[in-house]
C-alpha cells in the first residue's frame, strides 16, 4: 500500500474508532405516558434578559378554539418568564382534544363543554386520571353581518327551527315572515367543536342535532370572515371572537322563551349574571394527573389560575368570580398532592 | 528478490480491495438514485393502502364507502351523524379555480411566448426572462395574500360589484383563479417559447418568401408547427393549477359549495386536505381515510395530466429532432 | 382598356384596403403580445408596491426578534425564522448527498438501460406532484409511521460521546419530520441541476483521467466533481429557495398554531455557543416556519394582522432574493470558469 492510501486508511480507522467509542449505546425506552421526553435544562443554561431560569420542558395543550385565546395569552406571558419551557397550543376542537387526551397524549385539554360520559369512561379504561378546572365563562354568540338590519333578536325556538337536523329553511322570511326574502348563509363550528356540542344540545335539544348544509370550520377566523362577507349570513362562535369584530358583526339578542321582545344581548354583565341564557357556559381545562408530576406543568397551571382573571378579561371573555378561581386552585392543589 | 515474488500477490489484493470498494461505491450511488423510486413507491403505497385496498384486518376507504357515492354525491359531510362523502363540490371547486386560471393564464402566457420568440430583441428577452423567473419563485402564500388584500377589494369588487352589481364575497374563486393564472404564466411562457424556438427557421423563411406578414407567419405557420409542444405546456400549467394549495385556500375560503359562481367562496380538494390537517385525526378513523381518498383523486388527476404532457412532448421532439 | 384599367384600379384599391386592414392586425397582434409579455412585470410591481405599502412600517428589529403574540404590534417572526432555518438546513444536509449521488449514478455509472429509464420516469413524474401530496406522504411515514407507535410511543436514546440524543418514535410533529419531507420535495431539483452540471463536463477530461490509470470512482471524485461543484451549488441554492417558500407540506406535518419558542431553545447565534445541547434537541422540537406564520396571520380577521403578514412577506421575499442573487453569481462565475 502506498503512503497516501495508508494515510487515508488511518483516517477511516480513527473515525470508526471514535464512532464506536462514542456510539456506546442505543436503547429504546418507552416514552412518558404524556408523550413527552424528559428534557432537563443543562447547567449554565442560556440567558434571556437578566434571569437565569432553569425551569424547562414541554407543555402540550390542545382542544377548544373558544378557549384557545385564553390559553394562548397565558402561554405567551408564561414563556416570557420561563423561556426554556415550550408551550404548544393547538385547536383541534374540544372533541378532537379529548380524543388525544384520553390516549394520554395531552397535558391539558381546553374544553368549552364538560367532559362526556363516553370520554370519561375511555379515560378510566386507559388509566388516564384527570382533574377539571373551570377557568372562565363564555357567552356563545349568534352573530349576523352588520348590514343585517332586519333581525335583532331570535327565540330559542326559532334558532332550533333554523339549525336542527333536516331543516330546510333557506331564506330569512321562511324563518320569520317579517324578515325580507334574503338568502341565509350559515356558518358554524364543525363536529369536533365543543361549541357545536353545546349549541346543539342547548338549542336543538340533542347533541349533534344539526343540519349539515352549512360551512363548518374548526377555525373561528373562517367563520368570522364568512359572516363578515355576506349580508345574509349568520353564524355562532365564542363571545371573544365577536367582541374583536364588533364593527362588522352584530350579536343577536336571544330570548329563552317564546317572547321575542325578551331577548337578551350578550354583554359582560348579562353573561356573568346568567341573564344571557341559555348560551352562557363555563370554560374548562382538563389536566392529566400524570402531567402534574412535571414541575413545568404545575408552574404553568399555577400561573394560569393566578393571572387567569386578568387575562381572561383581556381576551374578552368573562372571568369567574374570585371564589371560582380559589376553588380551581384548591382542586389543583389536591390533584398535585394525589 | 522477495519483494519481486511478493509483488504480484500484493497487487492482486490491492486490486480486489479496490474493486470491492468500487462496487460498494456503485451500490451506494445506486441506493441514492433509487431514493426517487422509493418516494414514488411510498406515495403510491400510502395512498393505495389507505384509500383503495388495505392490509387486512384494516379496511381502506373505498372498501367502506362506494366509489359511486364518492364521485357523484353532492354533499361533503364526513363529520356529521349523517355522513356523506360526495367529492363533487370539491372537484367542481378545484376545476372552477383551475378553469379561471387557464382562461386567463394560458392565452397571456402563449402571447408572451410568441412575442419573446418572434418579436422581441435580445435586450427585451434579457429583461423579461429574469422577471418571469422571479414571478415563478414567489411563494404561494404571498399570492394568496395578494389575492385577499388587493385583487378582491381593488379589482373584483369595484368592477363586478360596483359596476355590474354582482355579489362578490370576501372569499371567492375568481381572485384565486386570477392569482393562480399569474403563477402559471411563467410555466406556459417558458415551455411554449422553447417549443416555438425549436421550429426550424426554414419554415419561417419559406413563409416570408411567399409574402406573408409577421402576424401571418406567427399565427399560421409557427404556432401550428409548435402546437404539440404548446399543448404539453398547457397541460403542465393546468396540472399545476389543480395542485395549487395555499393561494387558493387563503383566497377562495374553505366552504365547499357546488356552484359555478366565481364570486362565491368554494373549497378545493387541496383546501380540504389542508383544512383537515389542523385537527389531529386519529390514525385509522374514517375521517383520516377520507383525507387519503381525496389525496389519491388529486394525485391521479395531476399524474395523468403530467404523463400525457410528457408523451406529447416526446412526440413533438421526435418530429423536430 | 377602361374595363381593364377599372379592374386594376379596383384591385389596387382592394390591395390598399387589405394592406391597411392587415397593418392594423399586424400592429394589434404585436401590441397584444407585447402587453402579455409585460403583464408579468406589471403584476410584480403592483405586488411589491402593495406589500411594501402594507408592511414596510411594521418591519422593525423587534419584529425580527419577537414571537407571535395576541397583540399585533408585538407579534414577530423569530420562531418562524429559526424554524425555517432548522428545517431547510436539515433538508439540505439530507438532500445534497443523496441528490448528488443519484446524479453521479445516472450520469457516470448507468448511462443506458431499463434502470435508468425507470429512474428518469420517476424523476419527471415527481417534479409534477403537488407539494401537498408530499405532505401527506410525510405525515403517514414520518409523523405517524403508519400508526406503529400510536398507543405506545417510544424514545430511542442514542448515546454519543458526551451526551444522549432522544429520538421520539414516532417522529411526530417535529422538525425532523418536516425536514425529511422537504428533502423528498427538493430531491428532484438537486438531481436535475447536478445532472446538468455533470453533463456540461467534456468527456475528454474523464478519458484523460482513465488514461492515467484512475478508477471510475477516483475519476469522479477527483476530476469530475470538483469541476461540477459550481453547477451543483447553484442547483442546491435553487432547491433551498424552493424549500423556504413551501407551506402546504409543513402544514400537513403539523406546524403548531401557536408556538412561542424556537427549536432547541436557540434564539440567536450566540445561544448556540452558550447551549450547544440545543443543536441536538432542535430536530426533535415542535416548530413553525415563516410561510406558516404568514398563513396564520393572513387568516386572522383583525385588520392589523394584515400588516404583520405583509411585514413577514417582506422578510421572506428578502431571504429569497438573497438566495437568487447568490445563485446567479455562482452561475455566472461557473460560466466564466468553464472555458473548454
Amino acid at each position: 500500500m502506498t503512503a497516501l492510501s495508508a494515510h487515508r486508511f488511518g483516517h477511516f480507522f480513527a473515525l470508526g474508532a471514535l464512532l464506536l467509542v462514542g456510539f456506546s449505546g442505543c436503547s429504546v425506552k418507552s416514552a412518558d405516558v404524556s408523550g413527552q421526553a424528559q428534557a432537563a435544562a443543562p447547567n449554565g443554561s442560556r440567558l434571556k434578559g437578566d434571569t437565569t431560569d432553569t425551569l424547562a420542558g414541554k407543555v402540550e395543550a390542545d382542544g377548544s378554539s373558544t378557549v384557545y385565546p385564553i390559553t394562548q395569552a397565558v402561554a405567551e406571558e408564561f414563556t416570557k418568564l420561563h423561556p426554556q419551557v415550550a408551550v404548544r397550543v393547538n385547536i383541534a376542537g374540544t372533541g378532537g382534544g379529548f380524543k388525544r387526551f384520553k390516549e394520554g397524549d395531552l397535558d391539558i385539554c381546553d374544553a368549552s363543554r364538560p367532559i362526556e360520559k363516553a370520554e370519561r369512561d375511555a379515560c378510566i379504561k386507559n388509566k388516564v386520571s384527570f382533574i377539571e378546572l373551570p377557568i372562565g365563562i363564555d357567552g356563545l354568540s349568534v352573530v349576523v353581518n352588520s348590514k343585517n338590519t332586519w333581525c335583532e333578536s331570535l327565540t330559542v325556538a326559532q334558532l332550533k327551527l333554523l339549525w336542527q337536523s333536516g331543516s330546510k329553511i333557506k331564506t330569512w322570511n321562511e324563518l320569520d315572515p317579517s324578515f325580507p326574502n334574503e338568502k341565509i348563509v350559515l356558518y358554524g363550528p364543525d363536529t369536533d367543536s365543543g361549541t357545536f356540542d353545546y349549541f346543539t344540545e342547548v338549542i336543538c335539544g340533542k347533541k349533534g342535532n344539526s343540519r349539515t348544509d352549512y360551512t363548518p370550520s374548526s377555525n373561528d377566523n373562517v367563520l368570522i370572515q364568512g359572516v363578515q362577507g355576506n349580508p345574509g349570513a349568520i353564524g355562532y362562535f365564542g363571545y371573544a371572537y365577536y367582541v374583536l369584530n364588533k364593527d362588522s358583526l352584530r350579536a343577536l339578542k336571544i330570548a329563552p322563551g317564546s317572547d321575542k321582545s325578551a331577548g337578551v344581548a350578550p354583554t359582560d354583565e348579562t353573561i356573568l349574571s346568567g341573564k344571557y341564557a341559555p348560551l352562557s357556559r363555563p370554560l374548562f381545562l382538563y389536566v392529566n394527573k400524570k402531567s402534574l408530576d412535571r414541575p413545568e406543568v404545575v408552574s404553568f397551571l399555577r400561573f394560569y389560575l393566578e393571572r387567569g382573571p386578568g387575562l381572561v378579561k383581556e381576551v374578552h371573555y368573562i372571568p369567574l368570580p374570585e371564589s371560582g378561581y380559589a376553588a380551581s386552585r384548591q382542586r389543583l392543589k389536591i390533584g398535585i398532592e394525589d | 528478490m522477495t519483494t519481486a515474488s511478493n509483488a504480484p500477490l500484493d497487487l492482486k489484493r490491492h486490486f480486489s480491495l479496490m474493486r470491492a470498494r468500487e462496487l460498494a461505491i456503485r451500490c451506494g450511488l445506486l441506493g441514492c438514485a433509487l431514493a426517487s423510486v422509493l418516494t414514488t413507491t411510498g406515495i403510491i403505497y400510502v395512498l393505495v393502502t389507505e384509500a383503495l385496498v388495505a392490509v387486512p384486518p384494516e379496511k381502506a376507504f373505498f372498501q367502506e364507502v362506494s366509489p359511486v357515492e364518492f364521485f357523484t354525491a353532492t354533499q361533503w359531510t364526513p363529520q356529521f351523524e349523517d355522513k356523506h362523502f360526495g367529492i363533487l363540490p370539491l372537484l367542481v371547486g378545484t376545476f372552477l379555480v383551475a378553469g379561471i386560471a387557464a382562461v386567463i393564464g394560458l392565452p397571456i402566457g402563449l402571447a408572451g411566448s410568441v412575442y419573446l420568440s418572434e418579436y422581441a430583441s435580445r435586450r427585451t428577452r434579457n429583461i423579461v426572462l429574469p422577471i418571469l423567473e422571479i414571478l415563478a419563485g414567489i411563494p404561494t402564500v404571498v399570492y394568496g395574500f395578494f389575492a385577499l388584500v388587493f385583487v378582491t377589494p381593488y379589482v373584483l369588487r369595484p368592477i363586478f360589484q360596483g359596476l355590474f352589481g354582482f355579489e362578490v364575497n370576501v372569499f371567492n374563486a375568481a381572485s384565486a383563479g386570477i392569482v393562480v393564472a399569474i403563477m402559471i404564466i411563467p410555466i406556459v411562457t417558458s415551455l411554449s417559447e422553447d417549443a416555438l424556438r425549436s421550429v426550424p427557421q426554414a419554415l419561417r423563411e419559406a413563409a416570408y418568401a411567399l409574402g406573408a406578414t409577421k402576424y401571418q407567419v406567427s399565427s399560421r405557420v409557427v404556432v401550428p408547427a409548435a402546437l404539440s409542444g404548446i399543448l404539453a405546456s398547457f397541460l403542465l400549467a393546468i396540472s399545476r393549477a389543480v395542485g395549487e394549495t395555499m393561494a387558493v385556500a387563503i383566497a377562495a375560503g374553505q366552504s365547499p359549495a357546488l356552484t359555478l359562481n366565481p364570486f362565491q367562496s368554494i373549497e378545493t380538494m387541496t383546501g380540504f386536505i389542508v383544512n383537515v390537517s389542523f385537527g389531529d385525526k386519529p390514525h385509522g378513523s374514517l375521517d383520516w381515510k377520507a383525507l387519503f381518498a381525496v389525496a389519491m383523486t388529486l394525485f391521479v388527476i395531476t399524474l395523468a395530466m403530467n404523463v400525457i404532457s410528457q408523451m406529447i412532448m416526446r412526440r413533438f421532439r421526435e418530429v423536430y429532432q | 382598356m377602361s374595363a381593364a384599367s377599372g379592374g386594376t384600379m379596383r384591385d389596387l384599391l382592394h390591395v390598399r384596403q387589405r394592406s391597411a386592414r392587415s397593418r392594423w392586425t399586424e400592429a394589434g397582434f404585436e401590441w397584444v403580445c407585447a402587453c402579455s409579455t409585460w403583464f408579468g412585470l406589471a403584476v410584480l410591481i403592483v405586488l411589491l408596491a402593495g406589500v411594501l405599502w402594507q408592511g414596510a412600517s411594521w418591519l422593525t428589529w423587534s419584529f425580527l426578534t419577537s414571537y407571535d403574540s395576541r397583540h399585533p404590534e408585538q407579534a414577530g417572526v423569530l420562531a418562524g425564522l429559526w424554524g425555517s432555518f432548522w428545517l431547510v438546513s436539515l433538508a439540505t444536509i439530507l438532500a445534497v448527498p443523496v441528490g448528488v449521488g443519484a446524479a453521479i449514478f445516472l450520469e457516470e455509472y448507468q448511462t443506458k438501460g431499463w434502470l435508468r429509464t425507470l429512474i428518469e420516469i420517476n424523476l419527471s413524474n415527481l417534479a409534477g406532484v403537488p407539494s401537498i401530496v408530499y405532505g401527506i406522504l410525510g405525515m403517514a411515514v414520518f409523523v405517524k409511521m403508519f400508526g406503529t407507535f400510536q398507543h405506545d410511543p417510544k424514545v430511542l436514546q442514542i448515546s454519543l460521546i458526551f451526551t444522549t440524543v432522544d429520538v421520539p418514535l414516532p417522529f411526530g410533529r417535529t422538525v425532523l419530520s418536516g425536514a425529511m419531507t422537504l428533502t423528498l420535495l427538493i430531491l428532484p431539483i438537486v438531481i436535475v441541476a447536478s445532472r446538468e452540471a455533470l453533463r456540461a463536463i467534456p468527456a475528454s477530461l474523464r478519458h484523460a483521467s482513465y488514461a492515467l490509470g484512475a478508477t471510475h470512482w477516483q475519476t469522479v471524485r477527483h476530476v469530475v466533481l470538483p469541476v461540477a461543484v459550481p453547477g451543483i451549488v447553484t442547483g442546491v441554492i435553487l432547491a433551498v429557495a424552493r424549500a423556504v417558500g413551501e407551506t402546504a407540506p409543513l402544514l400537513m406535518i403539523g406546524a403548531a398554531v401557536f408556538v412561542a419558542r424556537s427549536p432547541g431553545g436557540i434564539e440567536s447565534p450566540g445561544d448556540i455557543l452558550r447551549n450547544p445541547h440545543g443543536i441536538l434537541e432542535a430536530p426533535f422540537d415542535n416548530f413553525t416556519a415563516l410561510p406558516i406564520q404568514i398563513y396564520n396571520w393572513v387568516s386572522r380577521p383583525e385588520p392589523e394582522y394584515r400588516h404583520v403578514a405583509a411585514a413577514a412577506i417582506l422578510v421572506l421575499l428578502a431571504v429569497l432574493q438573497v438566495f437568487n442573487i447568490v445563485a446567479s453569481v455562482t452561475r455566472s462565475r461557473m460560466r466564466r470558469q468553464a472555458r473548454w
